[in-house]
């Protein structure tokens, strides 16, 4: 049966598969291009009972987020570039306390106030690497309208089961785009739940890991009274100096999402089955990709489109496998090539590996990319 | 009945003994408020200590409520979302001068601005302990810090003038060399439905006293005593008697619809009417 689609904006998708996934707490503040965000949860969580608050900044958004996710609730805040720079600090926060939210970051043409309304794909790096100190990242970032809708009910998943930050990182054109999307009947997709602990609070360790490496903080006013800090910690909670136990942490941490990768390592092949030349796109560039691969194809060149879903962590074995007999391998994106670099980081040395840079302000046409994929064909 | 007795069901005893100094006054702080917490018999699964960074924030981790040690200047931040998503907690933000009024300055206006039922309590000791003796904007003018080596230039703020300005429903200032006014000022704060602020003079003999020649908390606290005057004596006194002294009190307490509550009423009005828009 053929599902009837529904005309979506990409940031109305974005909230819808929020809800879906049980939002209950948005914070925010406003910031083009993420705006249509914060302006359609206003509306609609106050009407389900949830809640939706302006706050003063965006440091601001992402605390009251972290603070309303540790009393129980399930939250989000929305921004772009300047906003998602004021956010690191305590997305390092909720990495090292360990408490869920979902961070979406529509990006705009930066450094700095950049181009408001121009597409461009240059926080890649800043989503990965942000905060400060040694880290792991979840990164997912959709090419169409339903896709947001499916990813932000992911990215919820994610970080209510692997207990930490996920950053739904859009760009200005897939966040202000409509197109048609088939929204899930409720039931089609998973929602994952925050687990509960079950011990009685005498026995109870808020930071002990369990078999996936995850602990199982309670929701405060639960009975459940512990401490919540961003020092180092033990399994109790309180900070600790002890060399082996802080090293244990940080190691924990990252291995937390290293060792559960493979449950949203998702990424999309087109015509890569007998590709000489593959060509590693995502986002909106993933869709004049796609057109270049077509004209290729049409042209008789063997072209294939690889679009990455999960930027990080980065999809390493899969885009070795399948560039493993290309000829060359072409990274299309709007930025200077942060991800052409990690590309190149997975190749045979051997391997040519082009980059099709675009920075100026405009959407990345399949002609530039065409152009490329005919240069290497040659 | 021993007072102290009564409040060591909420002290973490296994957690100490504290990181601060000998003759710090965030301990005298600490007691007053459990004080409060005891007379008003708070439930301890109910409530929330939220600490921003500094020393007085690491009283958090010595208490025995829920506690949420967070990021510098941030805790109002973090204590909003907590009492949005659930107004049945009792929400209590412990701060000092330079979390509250420099890197959270933002923050602290704009909870007061919404009213919203956080009580906020400052450890005012007008200095920056944890980093060694900074000045912070509550060091008061001409006061020796490490980074005003030769005398503070600025201009201190006051926070119960902010607070009040801001729109906070309940504001209050109290001193450690007065402890027993300084509960019942905690005790005040806790029973207020809105967003209450008491701004708590403390003494840290370590920096600012060394470097104010006050080594000694008593040399401190005596200093603390001349320079304070209750709120009530001030209207007998010529304004050049009151310029640049600690006035202690309370300002202001108002009634006025706590924010959540407001939240909640209007969750209730749309779903009976439908939505505005």
């Amino acid at each position: 049966m053929t599902k009837r689609k529904k005309l979506m904006q990409g940031n109305e998708a974005c909230v819808s598969g929020a809800l879906y996934a049980g939002l209950n707490f948005f914070a925010g503040y406003p910031i083009t291009p993420s705006t249509e965000i914060a302006e359609t949860l206003a509306k609609r969580l106050p009407a389900i009972g949830g809640n939706f608050i302006q706050m003063e900044d965006e440091i601001s958004s992402i605390a009251a987020c972290i603070g309303a996710s540790l009393a129980g609730a399930k939250a989000m805040t929305a921004t772009s570039g300047p906003g998602f720079s004021l956010m690191q600090e305590n997305i390092g926060y909720a990495i090292m306390t360990e408490i869920p939210c979902v961070v979406v970051n529509v990006q705009r043409l930066g450094p700095s106030t950049g181009g408001p309304t121009a597409p461009a794909q240059g926080d890649v790096m800043q989503a990965r690497w942000g905060t400060h100190g040694d880290h792991e990242m979840v990164v997912l970032t959709p090419a169409g309208v339903e896709e947001v809708f499916t990813l932000t009910v992911e990215a919820f998943n994610i970080s209510e089961a692997l207990r930490t930050p996920v950053i739904l990182l859009m760009d200005e054109v897939i966040a202000h785009m409509r197109e048609g999307a088939s929204v899930p009947e409720r039931g089609e997709l998973l929602v994952v739940a925050r687990k509960e602990p079950k011990e009685p609070p005498a026995e109870y360790l808020p930071f002990k890991p369990q078999e996936d490496l995850v602990p199982v903080p309670a929701a405060l006013g639960t009975g459940y009274r512990y401490h919540v800090t961003g020092l180092y910690h033990d399994e109790t909670g309180f900070p600790t100096g002890n060399p082996e136990k802080i090293d244990g942490l940080i190691r924990r941490l990252k291995h937390k999402i290293i060792l559960n990768k493979d449950k949203f390592s998702f990424f999309e092949e087109h015509l890569t089955d007998d590709a000489e030349l593959v060509l590693i796109s995502y986002g909106a560039s993933a869709r004049a990709a796609r057109a270049a691969v077509n004209q290729a194809r049409a042209e008789g060149i063997k072209a294939g489109l690889l679009r990455l879903i999960t930027l990080w962590p980065f999809p390493s074995t899969a885009i070795s496998r399948i560039c493993a007999n290309a000829s060359a391998v072409i990274t299309a994106e709007m930025n200077l090539g942060q991800i052409y670099a990690e590309v190149c980081r997975v190749l045979d040395s051997t391997q040519r590996s082009l980059s099709v840079t675009h920075v100026d302000g405009t959407l990345i046409q399949p002609q530039k990319i065409f152009a490329a994929i005919k240069e290497a064909a040659k | 009945m021993n007072r102290s007795t009564g409040i060591a069901k909420y002290l973490r005893l296994d957690r100490y003994p504290t990181i601060w100094c000998a003759g710090c006054g965030n301990g005298q702080v600490v007691g007053a408020l459990l004080r409060a917490i005891d007379t008003l018999e708070l439930p301890q699964d109910k409530v929330v200590i939220v600490s921003g960074i500094g020393c007085s924030a690491r009283a958090s981790g010595y208490l025995d409520f829920n506690t949420f040690h967070t990021t510098h200047g941030r805790p109002v931040a973090f204590a909003t979302g907590i009492k949005l998503a659930n107004p049945e907690l009792h929400v209590l933000v412990l701060s000092g001068d330079g979390d509250t009024t420099a890197i959270g300055g933002n923050h602290f206006i704009h909870a007061a601005r919404r009213n919203i039922g956080l009580k906020l309590f400052i450890f005012n000791n007008g200095i920056y302990g944890m980093t060694g003796g900074q000045c912070s904007p509550l060091t008061a003018h001409a006061c020796s810090a490490t980074t005003a080596p030769n005398g503070n230039m600025d201009t201190p703020f006051d926070i119960c003038e902010l607070g009040k300005a801001a729109g906070a429903t309940f504001v209050a200032r109290g001193a450690t060399y007065s402890p027993v006014r300084l509960e019942a000022m905690m005790t005040d704060a806790l029973r207020h439905d809105g967003f209450a602020v008491l701004d708590c003079v403390t003494q840290c003999p370590t920096y600012f006293g060394r470097m104010n020649k006050m080594s000694s908390a008593a040399e401190m606290l005596q200093w603390q005593k001349e320079r304070t005057i209750p709120l009530e004596k001030t209207a007998l006194l010529p304004p050049h008697a009151v310029k640049d002294k600690i006035i202690t009190g309370v300002f202001k307490s108002e009634s006025k619809p706590e924010y959540t509550a407001l939240y909640r009423n209007f969750h209730r009005q749309l779903r009976k009417d439908g939505p505005h828009v």
